[in-house]
């Protein structure tokens, strides 16, 4: 395996310039225009300091957050697919806190937003993990179960208790100016929550690499029948630890992106965060540090695919074949890195 | 009053149709010992493939592509999880995103942003002579479209062929025992791609179910999570057939709960009933997930 991981790497390279070589080749069979879509994408990523700071980086912002809320859960052997949940459930306390909180000033309303919306997040990732560590159900499974369930929450709460008082649209009110995240500077729409998200993805690797508590996490990650046997480690309690820390990670990431860019909620709210989030994580091969690097490349992609879809008229969705793309690549490569959970049932 | 029952039999089974058919696919699937996440992209896949078939050639037309796209998405998973031994769960889970991006692509690009409105055959209800006369169940149960009865046809099939022929065996030793299975002459790759190819039939006619014998039209997404939910309906039947069939149907009865509610006119959320399924799943595996026993060699690539 150590001699071939050179040369794989170039593989997985390959593998995915055919995938996205396939993708255009496909779009350009259905009669778009190809050139003008791809340096709309380019052009939407990174062709001025503008699209790069408010584009590309605003966009990886809650991709950061939930790819280390992904990664982390993973690392542990808890697959995690509920990210999407968590960000909405997030999104959703972060607001409810911030409308309540009405005019209070911003060093007060901020960080109880920001740890309302962590809360919130672990508090649903804790559904799933005593779903898995007291009636062995599968987290993938209900962790998808209450991706749908976060959803029609959030649908409800928009037309229901937290409508706006016109009740006309199906949104909250703008939360307060207080409440929102600064922003670097007047003419880019970048705010602290990327800060956020780097000094979070900064921590995390320090703690995974370098704590006792991280030491766990890989264990049971990797074999959690030797972590119990031979480390005398409480498997339960670190995965349930795991499923937490990355619940609250994707609930902030949900109420920074309200307190950062929308400053509302609505349904839709994420356009899919959680789930790039999982190409995110394999794509840094779990590394925390990682993390930064692929949520950039992915909210680059993001946001140039925006771009492609108003200029060129290519719907954005197209870019998620590129993401599964990825992952299968990816997958395939790290097959044995993933060796499943012995004693797990469904 | 038995005309609501009777409309609730039938939305019970109408509901069913679709999960019952992803689902016996995915107990053969997991018989071989591979779960199959990706069934999700696989019914999504057929539900478009179905809308494009139906717009070229007809009813049969539909059904014929539902089926190929459902083995074509089912086809990408089997690469992944049984020829290159990736991670099933995630394997599965890009699979799904793939087919949500391909036909969001495709749909919008053939269709336009609008989706215009469509329209395609569908196939309607087919009295069965006798049967359907039954009072109160019997139109529910046999006033159907065909690919219901396609369900009743199936499960006890799979059930023959799982427990009484020498196939049937092979596939669940190569679940149960896959290294013992080799030994014994059996090929175990070779088994799983086929379990996961008639997983992508079955699935790719669940899809075809939504499209063409529901919803008559096809929307993004349609799948709505039926591919996540027929896998918990795979634990609740304890991993067989006849089990699995019968809990497709006790989701079917939540589903037609959701109408029969609403038709009450109680003043709670519509989103509290569009969310009762995905609910009920959760409770129903917390129910039985601790006390059955899943295929031993279920999702796990290490094994041969």
């Amino acid at each position: 395996m150590s001699e071939t991981r050179g040369s794989s790497r170039w593989v997985a390279l390959a593998v995915i310039a055919v995938f996205v070589g396939g993708t255009f080749a496909l779009l350009a069979g259905s009669g778009f225009d190809v050139v003008r879509a791809a340096g709309a994408l380019v052009r939407g990523a990174a062709g001025s300091w503008y699209a790069i700071g408010s584009g590309t980086l605003v966009r990886s912002t809650p991709l950061i957050l939930t790819g280390l809320a992904v990664a982390l859960a993973f690392r542990a052997g808890v697959f995690n697919i509920g990210a999407e949940g968590q960000f909405l459930v997030g999104a959703a306390a972060g607001t409810a806190v911030a409308l309540g909180l009405g005019a209070a000033p911003g060093w007060i309303s901020i960080p109880a937003l920001l740890a309302g919306g962590a809360l919130a997040g672990a508090a649903w990732a804790w559904i799933a993990a005593v779903l898995r560590n007291r009636y062995q159900v599968l987290e993938v499974i209900s962790t998808i179960m209450l991706n749908f369930v976060a959803a029609y929450l959030v649908s409800y709460l928009v037309r229901g208790p937290m409508q706006e008082p016109t009740h006309v649209y199906p949104q909250t009110s703008t939360i307060a100016a207080a409440a929102q995240l600064p922003r670097f500077g007047s003419t880019t729409r970048l705010h602290l929550g990327f800060a956020i998200a780097v000094a979070a993805c900064a921590v995390a690797w320090w703690f995974v690499r370098s704590t006792a508590a991280g030491f766990r996490l890989r264990v049971v990650g990797a074999n959690p029948s030797a972590a119990a046997v031979a480390g005398e480690i409480d498997v339960q309690r670190v995965t349930t630890r795991a499923f937490l820390v990355s619940g609250a990670l994707a609930g902030l990431a949900g109420a920074v992106e309200v307190s950062g860019v929308t400053f509302a909620l609505y349904e839709n709210i994420s356009p899919g965060y959680g789930y790039t989030a999982i190409a995110v994580a394999l794509l840094a091969r779990l590394d925390a540090a990682g993390v930064i690097a692929t949520g950039v490349l992915f909210g680059a992609l993001e946001a140039g695919a925006n771009a492609m879809q108003r200029d060129a008229g290519v719907p954005s969705v197209a870019v998620s074949v590129i993401e599964a793309s990825i992952i299968l690549v990816l997958v395939a490569l790290e097959r044995a890195r993933f060796v499943r959970r012995g004693e797990s049932a469904t | 009053m038995s005309g609501a029952t009777a409309a609730f039999v039938e939305a019970t089974v109408r509901s069913a149709t679709p999960l019952a058919l992803a689902a016996l696919g995915e107990v053969v699937v997991e018989a071989a010992g591979v779960i199959n996440i990706g069934l999700e992209g696989v019914i999504l896949a057929g539900a478009f493939g179905a809308l494009v078939g139906a717009g070229h050639g007809g009813i049969a037309g539909g059904f014929a592509a539902a089926i190929a796209a459902g083995v074509g998405v089912a086809a990408v998973f089997a690469v992944f999880a049984v020829w290159l031994r990736a991670d099933q769960i995630i394997s599965g889970t890009a699979v799904t995103l793939l087919a949500v991006g391909l036909t969001g692509t495709l749909y919008r690009s053939l269709y336009g942003a609008a989706g215009a409105a469509l329209s395609i055959p569908t196939i309607g209800p087919w009295r069965v002579p006798g049967l359907a006369s039954i009072p109160v169940v019997g139109s529910g149960f046999f006033n159907q479209p065909a690919v219901t009865y396609v369900v009743y046809l199936l499960a006890p099939a799979i059930w023959w062929w799982m427990y009484r022929t020498h196939a049937g065996l092979a596939l669940r030793a190569v679940g149960e025992a896959p290294a013992a299975a080799e030994a014994a002459g059996v090929k175990v790759g070779r088994v799983r791609v086929w379990a996961i190819l008639f997983g992508g039939v079955a699935g790719g006619l669940a899809g075809a179910t939504l499209v063409l014998a529901q919803a008559g039209t096809f929307a993004e997404n349609m799948s709505a999570g039926r591919g996540f939910i027929a896998i918990a309906i795979v634990v609740l039947g304890r991993w067989r057939p006849m089990g699995t069939a019968l809990a497709a149907l006790l989701f079917g009865a939540a589903s037609a709960f959701q109408f029969l509610l609403q038709a009450l006119g109680l003043a709670l959320p519509y989103q509290l009933f569009l969310s009762l399924p995905y609910v009920l799943t959760l409770l129903a595996l917390a129910g039985v997930a601790g006390r059955v026993r899943a295929p031993a060699a279920l999702a796990r690539a290490d094994l041969p």
